[in-house]
């Protein structure tokens, strides 16, 4: 793949930078329903990216395929494009800094290896597993295995030259609990690089336990509470939080973290990191999309505000190096500054220990309405909500149709809590249990 | 010039149901696609790219085997095969001979302004307006973002059941979004015109007043106070964007989720699921509209269906998969985001049929409550049919006038229960483009409806209600 990439950046012109983005993709995703394949996919696909300045001038193409014709015509198309663009003085590609990318191993042969057969049988135990849990489980939407194996590499006129390669895989399981009167949904999943670190038991626990307990639910009164947000929930909220600290948000004015740094902007309780070099994420890579070395971002130290992420772009607009973090929405996508591995550092309290300091509260197992209701630039916070009340420290009755509403800026000062318990799932940031006062919550 | 000769065509369907299977597809699509951006008053970026490949499908009862390749030579091609029938059993099912002639295809009229033959300078003219109409409206706009982007989409579907069909789909969307800084911090306004047509789009839209709409909703949004908490009546705007529908039924209508007992509408066509003053369609057909083709991406015509009439349910809406077992044809609303997605039961334009009320007599009539002038985006549980939908503008009423512009929220309701709720539906309509996501895949859609009033939805403002 490196070949393909210097193939493309040796017929840069005088004067000319050239980078090349080249990946190859290979994915599984079977959907079983009542103990039969729904449907089995299994592909390969591949791509190439190109990226040109000229006269500093930006041009950008792509390829959905590695045939030497159509590089050759996305490599003129991106030099087409070049010429339209505003001059800008900072555009340019990655330069070498010298950076060493951290030693991690993303790969697992058996993912390759383990026959379609072996997957589409853990997908139907999934299911039957679901089942058994609970007799409430009425059936299930559809229990899912997916893997993918990707491997990716990153050359420029420059001298870079980055290959990377990751796999990994997942099973999930959507519940329906209830009768023909109710009916509730439970979503549980998990993950792994290995198909011999799948834990089925797990998936099925979750799926099982979220739908049933949901069972009876009522919309709760409206008030001010404190909400614990289970770890997914924690980690939807802190990838928002963390694009706003991306460069290009805050040079073209729309973060609300801009000319803050060395503020208090969060709790104390609160610190940030970016760490793409640790292997725990499935995001993980030794390289960014620029073919610059990973390493680890603190955004926020104990609720003050560190640094933002910064691609090469950004960076020199700011007289500043990259932070390893551009990224790219796939071979068709531009490249931006961006979180790649987010994560809290783990506070010291269990869930339940939570829980039971926050006394009267919500515990929030599922939103909805995420893009919709969060506005990073005005830092407006509205979405749906299901979840427990908690009387006195205990779970008590389910609740549901309720919306929780706040503004992020807020939210993060008026976060009471952060648990022990890290979790990482496929995406870019990791969650953890985390309690927040003074939320409105909306129901009846 | 055809996507994949027809011979070889044939030759893949015969050999895609060797092993056995009752079914078998080839779907050839190449997509080309542009998109140029401005921001900080610079034309950022213009990207360019094609795409061609192609998807295969087997179906053995309720099996269906997948695969997709970039390669079209007739190795790649059976190398997909060979994957996507990999589960493949039972009876060698005969090809049925394929019409002769292909499917009629309805030209849309964008052949004057196929993007391909508009030249770069003229796209990026339009995102430089954009930007100085916006900033225009008032030194408050600190920031202008303005995208354009096209693409071309052709694609060969053709299946064992004798369907052949190419299609050619145009579209076309400019958006803009500004930031107003003010003594209370940042506000977002946000427009977009999207149509299923060339370049000639941009002779029907008003650009000037496309950036006016987006800035001037940023800086109204300044003065905004925070949004009431708690049930209460909503009137939502023609003008607005018909989500509300398409999260509080339009989901749950779709086979998919009915075939497997995961709607709040399973088994109730024939009995009554909203207010009578709902009359709720689903249609390919509207002229240009963002959710617009002539075939579905399973080679099935598209269609107007009726959804649900006066307030009572009539149909819902089925791809070829979900509409073999029922044993009944589909719908037209097979859809996939790529050649490399399967197809799956999607919405095309959605929207609610007008009443008779005008909607300043709608507002006149509603002491308190709120009215939403644009809506945001949306999210259903179709189980459980509760879904939320943002407003993006919205103001308060009192005494049957609209005052207090409010803060950015989500509302939050159940999808039968507000059905039964409304109880106003007035006389202007107008559908607005959006994307739709549902397992993964995006799709253009359209969504539309007339000025309605629902009596009470729980809204998720951070104030008292």
């Amino acid at each position: 793949m490196i070949e393909i990439g210097k193939s493309v950046v040796g017929r840069a012109a005088p004067g000319e930078e050239v980078e090349a983005y080249v990946v190859w993709e290979r994915e599984t995703s079977i959907r079983v329903y009542q103990a039969s394949v729904e449907s089995l996919t299994g592909a390969e696909s591949s791509g190439i990216g190109i990226r040109v300045i000229r006269g500093n001038r930006v041009g950008v193409s792509y390829a959905g395929t590695l045939e030497p014709a159509e590089i050759e015509r996305a490599l003129a198309e991106a030099r087409d494009n070049a010429r339209f663009a505003s001059e800008d003085p900072h555009s340019g590609i990655a330069h070498p800094d010298g950076v060493a990318p951290p030693a991690i191993d993303l790969w697992r042969g058996d993912i390759l290896t383990t026959p379609t057969e072996r997957k589409i049988e853990l997908a139907i135990e999934l299911e039957r597993a679901v089942k058994a849990k609970d007799s409430r489980i009425r059936s299930l939407n559809s229990s899912n295995y997916g893997d993918v194996s990707v491997e990716g590499a990153v050359v420029n006129s420059a001298g870079i030259a980055s290959y990377t390669q990751q796999t990994y895989c997942w099973l999930w399981a959507y519940a329906l609990a209830g009768t023909d009167d109710e009916t509730q949904t439970g979503f549980g999943m998990h993950a792994s690089r290995d198909v011999a670190g799948l834990d089925l038991a797990f998936a099925a626990q979750e799926a099982a336990e979220k739908a049933t307990r949901m069972l009876g639910a009522t919309k709760p009164a409206s008030g001010l509470f404190t909400v614990v947000l289970e770890p997914d929930i924690a980690s939807s909220l802190l990838s928002i939080v963390a694009s706003t600290l991306s460069a290009e948000a805050v040079q073209k004015g729309r973060s609300i973290f801009a000319g803050r740094i060395g503020e208090q902007v969060a709790s104390p309780l609160l610190t940030l990191l970016d760490d793409p070099g640790d292997p725990r994420f499935f995001s993980a890579s030794p390289y960014d999309d620029e073919g610059l070395a990973s390493r680890c971002n603190v955004l926020f130290e104990e609720g003050k505000l560190r640094g933002y992420l910064y691609d090469s772009y950004t960076g020199r607009k700011d007289g500043t190096a990259s932070t390893g973090s551009a990224i790219r929405g796939g071979i068709a996508g531009s490249t931006t500054p961006g979180p790649r591995a987010t994560m809290a550092l783990p506070g010291g309290s269990s869930p339940e220990q939570i829980l039971a300091g926050a006394g009267d509260c919500y515990l929030i197992q599922s939103i909805s309405g995420i893009h919709s209701g969060v506005n990073p630039i005005s830092g407006d916070f509205s979405v749906g909500a299901e979840g427990i009340r908690v009387r006195n420290g205990e779970l008590a009755e389910p609740v549901k149709e309720f919306t929780i509403s706040s503004n992020l800026q807020k939210m993060l000062l008026d976060v009471s809590a952060v648990g022990n318990d890290l979790t990482f799932r496929p995406g870019g940031t990791a969650g953890l249990t985390m309690a927040i006062g003074n939320v409105n919550v909306s129901g009846t | 010039m055809t996507l994949l000769d027809e011979t070889l065509v044939r030759k893949v369907l015969k050999q895609a149901l060797a092993r056995g299977g009752d079914f078998a597809e080839i779907f050839v699509e190449e997509k080309a696609t542009f998109s140029a951006s401005l921001e900080d008053s610079l034309v950022e970026e213009l990207a360019s790219g094609t795409s061609r490949g192609a998807g295969i499908r087997v179906r053995s009862g309720d099996t269906t085997g997948f695969a997709h390749t970039a390669d079209l030579s007739e190795a790649g091609l059976n190398r997909a095969i060979e994957a996507a029938s990999a589960l493949a059993r039972g009876s060698t099912t005969r090809v049925r001979e394929m019409a002769v002639t292909p499917r009629a295809f309805i030209p849309l009229p964008h052949e004057k302004a196929v993007p391909g033959s508009v030249p770069k300078d003229r796209k990026i003219e339009l995102l430089r307006r954009l930007d100085t109409a916006g900033r225009g409206q008032g030194a408050a706009i600190r920031q202008v973002n303005a995208g354009y982007s096209d693409s071309l989409r052709r694609f060969l579907v053709a299946n064992s059941d004798g369907v052949f069909v190419e299609e050619e789909q145009v579209r076309t969307r400019l958006m803009i979004s500004c930031i107003a800084l003010g003594d209370t911090g940042m506000q977002t306004g946000y427009e977009t015109a999207a149509m299923t047509m060339g370049f000639e789009l941009f002779d029907e839209i008003d650009i000037d007043e496309l950036a006016a709409r987006a800035a001037n909703r940023a800086i109204q949004k300044l003065s905004a106070r925070p949004t009431p908490s708690g049930p209460m009546p909503v009137v939502l705007a023609g003008q607005g964007g018909g989500v509300l529908f398409h999260e509080a039924c339009g989901h749950g209508l779709e086979a998919d989720h009915i075939l497997k007992d995961s709607s709040v509408y399973t088994g109730r066509v024939g009995e009554r699921v909203a207010s009578p003053l709902v009359t709720l369609v689903d249609d390919g057909t509207v002229a240009n509209q963002w959710g617009t083709y002539a075939h579905d991406d399973e080679g099935n015509p598209a269609a107007r269906n009726v959804l649900i009439e006066n307030g009572v349910l009539s149909d819902y809406m089925w791809d070829s998969t979900q509409g073999s077992r029922e044993r009944r044809g589909s719908s037209g609303n097979g859809r996939r985001q790529s050649y490399a997605h399967l197809p799956m039961v999607r919405m095309t334009n959605t929207y609610l049929m007008p009443g008779e009320q005008s909607p300043e007599e709608i507002i006149a009539d509603t002491e308190r409550g709120i009215y939403v002038a644009k809506l945001g985006g949306g999210q259903v549980n179709t189980a459980t049919g509760d879904f939320v939908f943002g407003m993006t503008e919205a103001y308060l009423i009192e005494n049957g006038q609209i005052t207090a512009p409010l803060r950015d929220a989500n509302l939050i309701g159940n999808g039968p229960e507000v059905l039964a709720n409304i109880d106003a539906v007035a006389d202007d309509f107008a559908i607005i483009p959006g994307t739709c996501g549902k397992d993964g895949q995006s799709v253009p859609v359209g969504c539309g409806q007339p000025t309605v009033r629902i009596t009470k939805v729980t809204v998720g403002g951070t104030a008292g209600a």
